[in-house]
């Protein structure tokens, strides 16, 4: 532990070390832009590093976020059997199945977890460290993405090889784009809604509920949203998680005359990517403005407020 | 700009605060939680304030740390101002509050005090060696890799305050570091503050407490705060010239009809308090007697025989920092306002919950 004052060379460029243990203390606060820069970095990976780690420390979500999932899905799967169905509605309930999971982490993982660290203590250590505050959203959503690929990665590949679903996908590329800008789209939703629960507080809880049958619904997780018309339109319009499932069914089957009613998969990028800088933008206010209300009110701690 | 370890006098002021008022806008009405404290504490002091619950320690805190704006005047650390250089001060400055339940109990405790040495933007390599020398610094370790949710109360703090010294702070805050701690890992805690204070000079500490006993070993200065206003600063043997001019008795009684208020009622006393290490209870009551001069004392047998109190001991004692604070508070730490508002128990959120306590007290609103 033992530490040492480094002299202060005579306008000489520092290291961060030599920096945090210069001599003066208005040396210390002196950071470069890429210090400022590095430092978020490493937050952000600093703030994924518990999900990660849970995520192999507690194997119990394989049963809870894979297993229960595909029971779900196998639950769909067996209904449009029966009804036999054309086989393209098996492969969007396994798209639909697959895709939950980066919702299901956005409204349990992302929305209310500022509102839970507000409750444990660690807000208060967050906004008094030296980093940027969407170092730590960012971080929770790297975190969680990493948790909710492999859930989905496990439903599409378990479910696709018992199902025996066959992807007709053409495109690639686009697949990856859409898929990368449906993420950053869920997140950035997710960013702002976790500012947003902090700001409101307990009664966040029930905007949680109401965020995940309901918009399953809307987004036609078990059927081609095109089915609801105007509702299924709008769904697309503001839900990133419904666009970007059509878009991916649309991808993976190109030739299916069931997906009707909504934009071809290249538009709905543009809307994810919109949905991106939007939401993305919004919850960057946000967290400016609630540090703001916080210093003021005095909120920012109190735990019962 | 050059600089020479060992030199703190051409530092600006550690805490240099002027004018500082907070408002709570609580309903049903405002309070104050802070008004008029000026205060200076020079770099490289040890700084004490001390004050009951609800005395205004906390939002002070709060204030130097730029988690709470003021409502009016202004508080600069190392002249940064609280108010607009945030991350400036953000970059020099730790906390650690008592019963701190911060991180994730799923790491272990290395991989916690990793967790947040990155939030200080220290390099990867070099926030795991330094990790590890704070966790053998603190005597962590056989709990290195022991999970965060299964340490005990001591072993928690303890990781605490391994994680405030993470970026060696300029300064530390330390909101009541020692609260539910037992007397070992008190004074490991205190210790350890005290060995990385001394490394390098310019190292600040302000420790709120309310342990009469930690801010007198501790703190080379104090300041003792009641309701939102700092009454008296000075260091503990400043403070405690202030009441050597009275006779100071410890008095243990039986029972006490009327509390220590009638006590000081009498003839000849200067103040009556519970001690505050010696809450009443059942079998017996503790309590600090200041007189104006020692033959005040017969009036006080006399009426403690009226009221069938029986004596178990009284003792002369010398001044203690809890005799200054009953002389200038008017009443001893157990007797203080306490918020008993059924919350969510947190000591960080004393000031507001007292603060919330009073606003809803009915003799205070009239």
């Amino acid at each position: 532990m033992s530490t040492a004052a480094v002299p202060n060379p005579p306008g000489g460029s520092l290291t961060p070390a030599q920096r945090r243990l210069a001599a003066d203390p208005r040396i210390t606060a002196d950071w470069t832009r890429r210090q400022t820069a590095e430092t978020n970095l490493r937050a952000l990976v600093g703030r994924a590093y518990p999900r990660v780690r849970g995520m192999f420390r507690e194997p119990s979500w394989v049963i809870f976020e894979i297993l229960l999932p595909f029971l779900g899905t196998s639950a769909y799967v067996m209904v449009y059997r029966a009804l036999k169905a054309p086989e393209e509605y098996v492969g969007f309930v396994v798209l639909g199945g697959a895709l939950s999971a980066f919702w299901l982490n956005v409204v349990w993982s992302m929305a209310g977890q500022l509102y839970w660290e507000k409750s444990q203590g660690n807000l208060e250590l967050y906004f008094a460290a030296p980093m940027s505050l969407m170092s730590v959203l960012l971080g929770m959503a790297a975190g969680g993405l990493a948790m909710s690929s492999t859930r989905a990665a496990a439903v599409l590949v378990i479910s696709a090889s018992v199902f025996g679903v066959q992807f007709d996908v053409q495109e690639w590329w686009l697949v990856g784009v859409v898929f990368l800008l449906t993420l950053t789209a869920l997140y950035g939703l997710g960013m702002m809604m976790a500012s947003l629960f902090l700001l409101w507080g307990r009664e966040a809880w029930h905007l949680t509920n109401v965020m995940v049958e309901p918009v399953y619904f809307v987004s036609g997780l078990n059927f081609p949203v095109g089915r609801l018309g105007a509702i299924g339109v709008a769904a697309i319009a503001t839900i990133p998680f419904a666009v970007g499932l059509d878009a991916m069914r649309q991808l993976a089957f190109p030739h299916s005359d069931l997906l009707v009613g909504t934009p071809p998969p290249g538009i709905e990028a543009l809307i994810l990517v919109a949905m991106t800088v939007v939401f993305t933008g919004a919850s960057r206010w946000c967290m400016t403005t609630i540090e703001r209300m916080a210093r003021s009110r005095g909120s920012l701690s109190i735990r019962w407020q | 700009m050059t600089g020479h370890p060992g030199d703190a006098s051409r530092l600006p002021p550690a805490i240099e605060a002027t004018g500082l008022r907070r408002v709570y806008d609580l309903k049903p009405k405002p309070v104050v939680a802070l008004e008029s404290v000026d205060l200076e504490v020079a770099p490289g002091e040890f700084f004490g304030l001390l004050g009951p619950n609800g005395a205004g320690k906390t939002t002070l805190i709060k204030i130097l740390t730029t988690l709470l704006l003021p409502s009016a005047g202004s508080a600069r650390i190392f002249g940064f101002d609280v108010a607009t250089e945030t991350r400036r001060i953000r970059r020099i400055m730790n906390m650690v509050a008592g019963g701190e339940q911060s991180g994730y109990g799923i790491l272990t405790v290395r991989e916690q005090l990793w967790m947040f040495s990155q939030f200080y933007g220290l390099g990867t390599r070099e926030g795991w060696r330094r990790v590890d020398g704070l966790i053998e610094a603190v005597g962590l370790d056989e709990q290195r890799l022991q999970r965060v949710s299964t340490l005990s109360t001591g072993q928690r703090q303890k990781m605490n305050m391994a994680r405030g010294l993470l970026n060696d702070p300029w300064i530390l805050f330390l909101d009541e570091p020692t609260l539910g701690l037992d007397v070992s890992a008190a004074r490991g805690i205190r210790e350890q503050v005290l060995a990385w204070k001394a490394e390098i000079p310019g190292r600040t500490v302000l420790l709120t407490t309310h342990y009469m006993a930690e801010a007198d070993e501790l703190c080379e200065r104090i300041a003792i705060v009641d309701r939102g206003r700092i009454l008296a600063i000075g260091s503990p043997a400043e403070l405690k010239r202030r009441v050597q001019r009275d006779s100071i008795f410890r008095l243990e009684v039986d029972r006490l009809d009327g509390g220590p208020a009638a006590l000081a009622r009498l003839p000849g006393v200067v103040s009556a308090a519970f001690a505050s290490n010696a809450a009443p209870d059942a079998q017996h009551v503790t309590v600090n007697l200041a007189l104006r001069e020692d033959a005040a004392l017969g009036g006080v047998v006399t009426a403690l025989a009226g009221m069938h109190s029986q004596i178990r001991s009284l003792g002369k004692s010398e001044p203690t920092l809890e005799d200054v604070f009953v002389k200038l508070v008017g009443r001893g730490l157990a007797d203080a306002v306490d918020d008993s508002t059924p919350m969510p128990r947190s000591d960080a959120d004393d000031d507001v919950a007292a603060a919330h306590a009073q606003a809803h007290d009915p003799e205070t609103n009239g």
